[in-house]
């Protein structure tokens, strides 16, 4: 067994747990946290997807003991535009694969300001409006497969838009 | 008008849906997701064999694993009575997905089969303990490869509501005698739904009664064959399920894991969790089957038809199983002179196969509107005057007529919406740079059944609306939908209403299926309403009240509130039920009633590589009327969406020497993610359907229906190849 505190939402919790338990199962059976959904639990669909240190990650494909110490937010900690987006967009149907969207999303918009490349932008390139294909692009690690792709687009194309009015005014 | 016939007009308007911020906050439970005391967790040890007898298990590795309860396997488990037999008079008989008793004797009937389960404090050691259990088998020959067996297929049998085949004239004669024929065989793959939420149980006994936590689209038969195989009332079993993680017809039948956790609370007398991995859905619930199909058409040299063939092969299970319907559309699409549909099914020892997304019309539609496009081709016509050129007035088959038909205006539509003029006829005359650019059409079609609900509604006199009815809720919208046609039928705002779902202790509805369930509970929700409206115009006239708003009306009379039901759940009220669902079925078949489209894609084809992208994409659908455009359009685009992976990248693969399925992962089985899916622009007439309530066509399904067959036609058109085996992957279009 190893001990391990990890901040989950802003609150420090801790665990006496065995080492193979992932981070989504512990933050689905021990915290009680079922935001993260779990699809496949092998790192191929992105439902588990949570925000480590701002940063997203498939949890399912981590370790809880490696986050020890870190911050994670799962999307009971989200509070932001771009779920109301989700909602006025339509950007869901069973709402399965939503909160690992909502998260990777969060996780892509900061990822993309900070210039991170990707097979549709060249490195170095300047991070300008965000575009439909980059987002489809940045974005397909999340299934869905009821198929609401067009409204998640829309979603966090609304949203990237909301916060480059922000910076700029 | 009176006060009380005053529309609210919500119908029609695309209301956020009612579910949306538990779901985008994380607030709904999905049903691994409720705790009980004492919870423990559930799971599966699978067979390793396609056919046999197991000879030996050891469970002694797997029970010294700290933290495991129980290892149940055929030699303890709790005793179990059979699934039942299939039978018309008893509807709740359908939704056994095996006829297999599980671990109730050493049989194995499937590659994949649960052979144990093991019961444990926490997940991480029930899953180490099941990879300890030792299985040892005596294997029996078996058949499992569906291409060398499509010999042995016989003639599956019909039923009344799904005829299996069809005869007009000669067909074969016709075909000979054509000046113009094509004739080809289409293949398609086994494909699995792949819901994102993986199945799931959470089963609870309290003394002989029963909760279950399940992932199904059919509550109500969930709750009768839990009862019959657990031999209790059905009033002790209550299935729970507000919210469903998707479903497309994977959801819809009883697959093992559900019993088995049932099973496993009654073997450790704890409450207990059964998720199914991503692999054991594989290997426990049933995917559609895989097809041959020959499609033959024969023409005139002007494009009349004057033959059409389709004949097709399927697969079910030993031990249960759907062929789906797949001559269906063939039989209503196209005006031709002589028909001939024949559907053939082969028995083999896999895990049964079951419904998925409109069975039959989507695989069928792929090798009948795939041959359409051939034909105009070898004609040189253009393949939307070629189908328009045989639009049939009435029901091609039997002269029936139809109940709402608007194929024609949804290709109009389409064409000027999609921009169909600019394409040159010519296949390989199109390109944007090395990109192959290509077009496609292709008919969409679904046949739709109208179903019985139970379903009470309240008028309170605060004002409110409270309807109670146990449909299942997986993302399609109905949880919104039915609220606004109440609102609409009672005159209240969208807001003044709840609808509760999702849950065995309502009044039963239908399983979610088919594309009826909107239809089939708006029916009984109109009708209670003008009950209700009935009711509130007696009390006005005895208070003096007429004319004023319902709430102004229950103040003065001093009603709290009024109630009215349609259907009960009572024996009797079963009884009245199934004939009041006879009777609709009856009647429906005096016509031909469906949901129809016309599908347009654009792709683009690397010349060099391959490459197959989707670029563009129109659809126009006959669905009646739509009651919220914003969640209508989602179901449309999911379908269609789900028919793209069809036809690019989804399939099954079995080995054909052992049968297991080599693919089951969502990293090796592809779905279509975000990068593969362009703007989906879709539209529909609007036109209600008059054999309807409120003129609703149900949407689930048609979408899918025909997109196979339109991106092929449009690879066709890009290309020059014909892809008659699904899906097109690059490995068909290299040069
Ligand atoms: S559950 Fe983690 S990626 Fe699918
Ligand atoms: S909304 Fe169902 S999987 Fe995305």
């Amino acid at each position: 067994m190893v001990d391990v505190t990890i901040r989950v939402n802003g609150q420090a919790r801790s665990l006496d747990i065995p080492p193979q338990v992932s981070l989504l199962d512990a933050l689905r059976e021990r915290f009680g946290l079922t935001g993260p959904k779990k699809g496949c639990d092998q790192g191929a669909c992105g439902a588990c997807t949570v925000l480590a240190d701002g940063e997203r990650i498939n949890s399912c494909l981590a370790l809880a003991v490696q986050y020890d110490g870190r911050e994670i937010t799962t999307i009971e900690g989200v509070d932001d535009p771009l779920q109301t987006a989700f909602v006025r967009n339509d950007g869901l149907q069973c709402g399965y694969c939503t909160p690992g969207q909502i998260c990777s999303a969060l996780g892509m918009l900061a990822e993309y300001k900070d210039g991170a490349p990707s097979a549709v932008t060249e490195p170095d390139a300047d991070p300008g409006e965000l575009t439909e294909e980059e987002i489809r692009e940045r974005m397909s690690g999340n299934l869905c497969r009821c198929g609401a792709y067009n409204g998640i687009v829309k979603a966090i194309q609304e949203t990237a838009a909301l916060d480059t009015e922000e910076v700029s005014s | 008008m009176t006060a009380l016939q005053q529309r609210t007009g919500s119908v029609g308007t695309p209301v956020d849906r009612v579910d949306g911020v538990a779901k985008t906050t994380g607030t709904a439970r999905f049903s691994a997701e409720h705790t009980y005391p004492g919870l423990t967790y559930a799971a599966v040890v699978h067979a390793t064999i396609s056919r046999g007898r197991i000879t030996a298990i050891d469970t002694t590795r797997a029970a010294d694993i700290a933290g495991v309860i129980k290892v149940i396997t055929p030699e303890n488990a709790p005793p179990l009575k059979p699934a039942p037999r299939v039978s018309m008079l008893n509807m709740s008989s359908i939704v056994s997905g095996t006829s297999v008793n599980y671990l109730q004797d050493n049989e194995v009937h499937w590659d994949g089969q649960p052979v144990a389960v093991v019961v444990a404090e926490t997940s991480e050691a029930a899953k180490e303990a099941a990879a300890l259990v030792d299985v040892t088998y005596r294997t029996t020959e078996s058949s499992v490869d569906f291409v060398t067996a499509r010999l042995q297929a016989q003639v599956q049998k019909g039923n009344p509501l799904l005829p299996a085949g069809a005869k007009k004239g000669d067909a074969a004669a016709a075909l000979a005698g054509a000046a113009v024929s094509v004739d080809a065989e289409y293949t398609t793959p086994p494909y699995n739904h792949n819901a994102l939420e993986p199945h799931s149980t959470t089963a609870a006994w309290d003394g002989d009664r029963l909760t279950v936590h399940d992932a199904t689209q059919s509550i109500g038969w969930f709750r009768t064959h839990l009862a019959l195989r657990f031999g209790i009332p059905e009033a002790n079993v209550r299935v729970i399920a507000p919210y469903v993680g998707g479903g497309f017809g994977g959801k819809a039948f009883v697959w093992p894991g559900t019993v088995l956790a049932a099973l496993a609370a009654r073997a450790t007398g704890r409450p207990v969790r059964l998720t199914l991995t991503r692999e054991g859905v594989y290997r426990t619930v049933g995917g559609r089957t895989p097809s041959i199909q020959r499609v033959a058409l024969g023409a005139t040299q002007d494009g009349k038809l004057t033959a059409l063939i389709h004949q097709s092969v399927a697969r079910v299970g030993r031990t249960g199983g759907m062929p789906e319907q797949i001559t269906t559309q063939s039989r209503h699409l196209y005006a031709a002179e002589n028909i001939l549909l024949e559907q053939r099914a082969v028995e083999q020892d896999v895990l049964p196969t079951t419904s998925m997304r409109a069975p039959g019309e989507s695989i069928g539609t792929f090798a009948l509107e795939s041959a359409i496009d051939e034909l105009a081709d070898v004609l040189g016509i253009d393949p939307i005057d070629l189908r328009m050129h045989n639009e049939p007035d009435r029901d091609p088959v039997d002269g029936k007529p139809f109940a709402h038909r608007m194929l024609r205006e949804a290709y109009a539509e389409g064409a000027r919406r999609f921009g169909w003029s600019a394409r040159s006829p010519q296949p390989r005359s199109m390109n944007d740079g090395r990109w192959l650019v290509g077009m496609g059409v292709a008919s969409a079609f679904h046949p739709l059944m109208l179903f019985t609900s139970n379903v009470t509604v309240r008028l309170s006199a605060d004002g409110t609306v409270l309807v109670r009815c146990g449909f299942q809720e997986m993302g399609m919208g109905g949880a919104t939908v039915q609220g606004q046609i109440a609102a609409d039928a009672l005159g209240v705002p969208f807001d003044a209403v709840r609808v509760e779902y999702g849950d065995s202790a309502l009044p039963s509805a239908p399983m979610a299926g088919g594309s009826m369930q909107t239809a089939s509970v708006a029916n009984s929700i109109l009708e209670a309403c003008a009950k209700i409206r009935a009711s509130l115009e007696s009390l006005a006239k005895r208070s003096g009240a007429v004319g004023q708003a319902p709430k102004a009306v229950l103040a003065k009379a001093g009603v709290p509130h009024v109630e009215a039901a349609v259907g009960s759940d009572t024996r009797l009220g079963k009884v009245t039920g199934q004939m009041r669902m006879m009777r609709q079925v009856m009647r429906d078949r005096r016509y031909l009633r469906a949901a129809t489209g016309a599908h347009f894609c654009e792709v683009r084809v690397d010349q060099d590589t391959g490459e197959l992208r989707v670029s563009r994409w129109t659809s126009v659908f006959d669905v009646g009327r739509v009651i919220n455009p914003k969640t209508a359009g989602s179901q449309l685009r999911g379908g269609i969406i789900m028919g793209i992976g069809m036809a690019l990248a989804e399939e099954t693969l079995f080995d054909p020497r052992t049968g297991r399925i080599m693919n089951p992962s969502l990293a090796e089985y592809h779905l279509p993610v975000h990068a593969d899916i362009p703007a989906i622009d879709v539209s529909w007439l609007g036109d209600p359907d008059p054999t309807m309530p409120l003129g609703l066509l149900g949407l689930g399904e048609v979408g899918i229906t025909g997109v196979a067959a339109a991106v092929a036609n449009a690879v066709h058109h890009a290309t020059g190849r014909r892809v008659r085996d699904l899906p097109i992957t690059l490995d068909k279009l290299v040069p």
